[in-house]
């Protein structure tokens, strides 16, 4: 299933910033992460995720650091602040305002399909 | 046996990956930090696709492919991090735009040199009307530098209006009002109006109506390289004229009149609008000189402020500071504002603190102490003088200087003890601006009203 753009778009922030919350990580597993959680759906180009990376570093939702990780490769290191979770929590209730609305219109569909209903 | 093994013999893989870093560097956008980060994507995706039994040059290609369009790519590091453009080199694209844009510079540069001539086809010359002149020469060049922005940035009948509206009310002040001659608010109001309309310039360059803190960055980033760009041209232009009335009177010919009624004027008119055409137009051609001159300037200027400090300490000279010595001490004190505006904004604001901080904040907090000593000896002078117009613009400078330098003292120390980004600081910066044009207008506008003109 192809996912389209403008859900990508909205959907990144929450999903990167959550992803972090989770523990200090970096590019890599991030683009990992979010590709396990989606079931391989969400295929985001690489590159395009630093620039988000560092536009969130900006908006000081999250701070980086330099550092040598376990395989003795030298890593970026993506953490969370305080500021980030604040939004992060703001992104969560507005997701859930449109899932749950969502959800009641697929219930709403499929009870009027199953009534045998038809527009006239 | 051959046939298996051959990719994986000739293809040198670091040798690839060396060539794509290359590749990535030549976008101006992408800085070396961010190649690493990239480049360690890269790797961490070529082992995992060779965990699954990829061979190296197929790992590498997916990997890369992966990672996406560069020019994309780069277009995003771009917006993110504005300022790069600045410091860096080729904006890759769109060279042909620049014969347009000095198509159009050229054009108002040469309405600009008009506007200057026109009040002498009906003798009001510099010689005769010096204070019609002194008065209204800001407004023969900075409305048609931001007009060019309106041509350049597209701002339609809005920036048109703006422009004119702004223009024509500078020009009905400074001339419709019953100004004296040379009284002390006339003179304030022509120091201050060109600062007033570089506003103007402002709001019509960022091409947003002011409304992005990246933008007016950028701006402040433009003013600084427009101050030197200027001055070379000056003295590119003082060089050649110079050497135009020598030459001609070699051979008897007195060219001087008319190097000073049209050369001149003329010259130095159009070349407000034509380097603003050329900042531009360069932007990104050359490493920049504005952060390297702040750069070489901040430890020296550090260096005068302290020891000014301590000598006026020692030798107990700090409240009867004399006129002169305040004007110098303004003059010196918005010099040294400008310095720290454009240290700002030349910093990459992903950077860890550095010892260029330290001195930042140094120079900003002696700034703040001669401030003080200003703001003392100004409202001493009120006190036991009483109030001129000079005076009071004088301590609502310092008043304005004061709070501005607390500002950034405070955002300063926060920065290098890794209490707040360096966004921070920079948003204090853009913020503040509207402020000192407020101050500029009120000098300009407010103040012939209460003093009598």
């Amino acid at each position: 299933m192809q996912l389209s753009k403008d859900l990508m778009a909205a959907s990144s922030t929450p999903l990167v910033l959550g992803v972090i919350a989770e523990g200090e990580t970096y590019g890599y597993e991030i683009v990992k992460r979010v590709e396990a959680l989606s079931k391989g759906a969400l295929n985001w180009t690489d590159g395009m995720m630093y620039p988000l990376l560092h536009r969130l570093e900006h908006q000081q939702y999250l701070t980086s650091r330099w550092r040598v990780g376990d395989s003795g490769r030298k890593r970026k290191y993506y953490a969370i602040t305080e500021e980030g979770l604040k939004v992060l929590r703001e992104q969560q209730q507005q997701w859930h305002v449109i899932n749950d609305a969502l959800n009641q219109i697929w219930r709403d569909l499929k009870r009027s399909s199953n009534d045998g209903y038809q527009p006239v | 046996m051959m046939a298996i093994n051959q990719s994986d013999t000739t293809f040198d893989i670091e040798q690839n990956i060396e060539q794509w870093r290359a590749y990535v560097l030549r976008h101006a956008a992408i800085h070396a930090d961010d190649a690493d980060e990239l480049e360690s994507h890269l790797r961490d995706q070529i082992d995992a696709l060779m965990q699954t039994g990829l061979h190296t040059d197929e790992a590498f290609m997916i990997a890369i492919k992966r990672i996406g369009n560069l020019q994309a790519v780069s277009s995003q590091y771009a917006e993110v991090h504005s300022g790069r453009l600045w410091q860096n080199l080729v904006f890759a694209t769109d060279n042909k735009g620049w014969v347009g844009d000095f198509i159009s510079a050229f054009w108002l540069a040469l309405a600009a040199a008009l506007a200057f001539q026109i009040p002498t086809f009906f003798g009001v010359t510099p010689e005769t009307h010096e204070w019609f002149f002194a008065r209204t020469i800001s407004l023969f060049c900075l409305p048609f530098l931001a007009a060019y922005w309106v041509v350049k940035r597209q701002l339609g009948t809005a920036g048109w209006l703006t422009v004119t509206g702004v223009s024509a009310g500078a020009f009905v002040i400074m001339n419709a009002l019953p100004w004296q001659a040379e009284s002390a608010t006339s003179t304030l109001a022509v120091m201050h109006l060109p600062m007033a309309l570089w506003f103007l310039v402002g709001v019509m360059y960022t091409g947003t109506w002011w409304r992005t803190d990246a933008r007016r960055m950028d701006f402040i980033r433009f003013s600084g390289e427009y101050a030197i760009y200027f001055v070379l041209i000056a003295l590119g232009g003082g060089i050649l004229t110079a050497f135009t009335v020598g030459m001609f009177s070699f051979i008897g010919l007195d060219l001087a009149w008319f190097a000073q009624q049209w050369i001149i004027p003329c010259g130095a008119m159009g070349a407000v609008v034509i380097v603003g055409w050329l900042v531009e137009a360069k932007q990104g051609a050359i490493e920049n000189m504005a952060p390297v001159l702040a750069r070489i300037f901040t430890p020296l200027f550090t260096l005068l402020l302290v020891a000014f400090l301590v000598v006026m300490l020692m030798t107990g000279r700090g409240f009867d500071v004399q006129r002169d010595v305040l004007i110098g001490l303004d003059l010196m004190l918005v010099l040294v504002l400008g310095l720290v505006l454009y240290a700002v904004s030349a910093r990459d604001p992903g950077k860890a603190p550095s010892l260029f901080d330290y001195l930042q904040l140094l120079l900003v907090g002696a700034a703040l102490c001669v401030d003080l000593l200003a703001l003392g000896a100004i409202s001493g002078r009120i006190f036991e003088l009483g109030v001129t117009p000079n005076r009071v613009a004088a301590l609502g400078e310092n008043l304005i200087l004061l709070v501005s330098l607390s500002g950034y003292a405070w955002h300063y120390v926060n920065f290098v003890r890794n209490r707040s980004g360096f966004a921070a600081l920079e948003r204090w910066q853009t913020g503040f601006i509207p402020v000192y044009v407020m101050w500029a207008v009120i000098v300009v506008a407010i103040f012939p009203l209460l003093f009598g003109f």
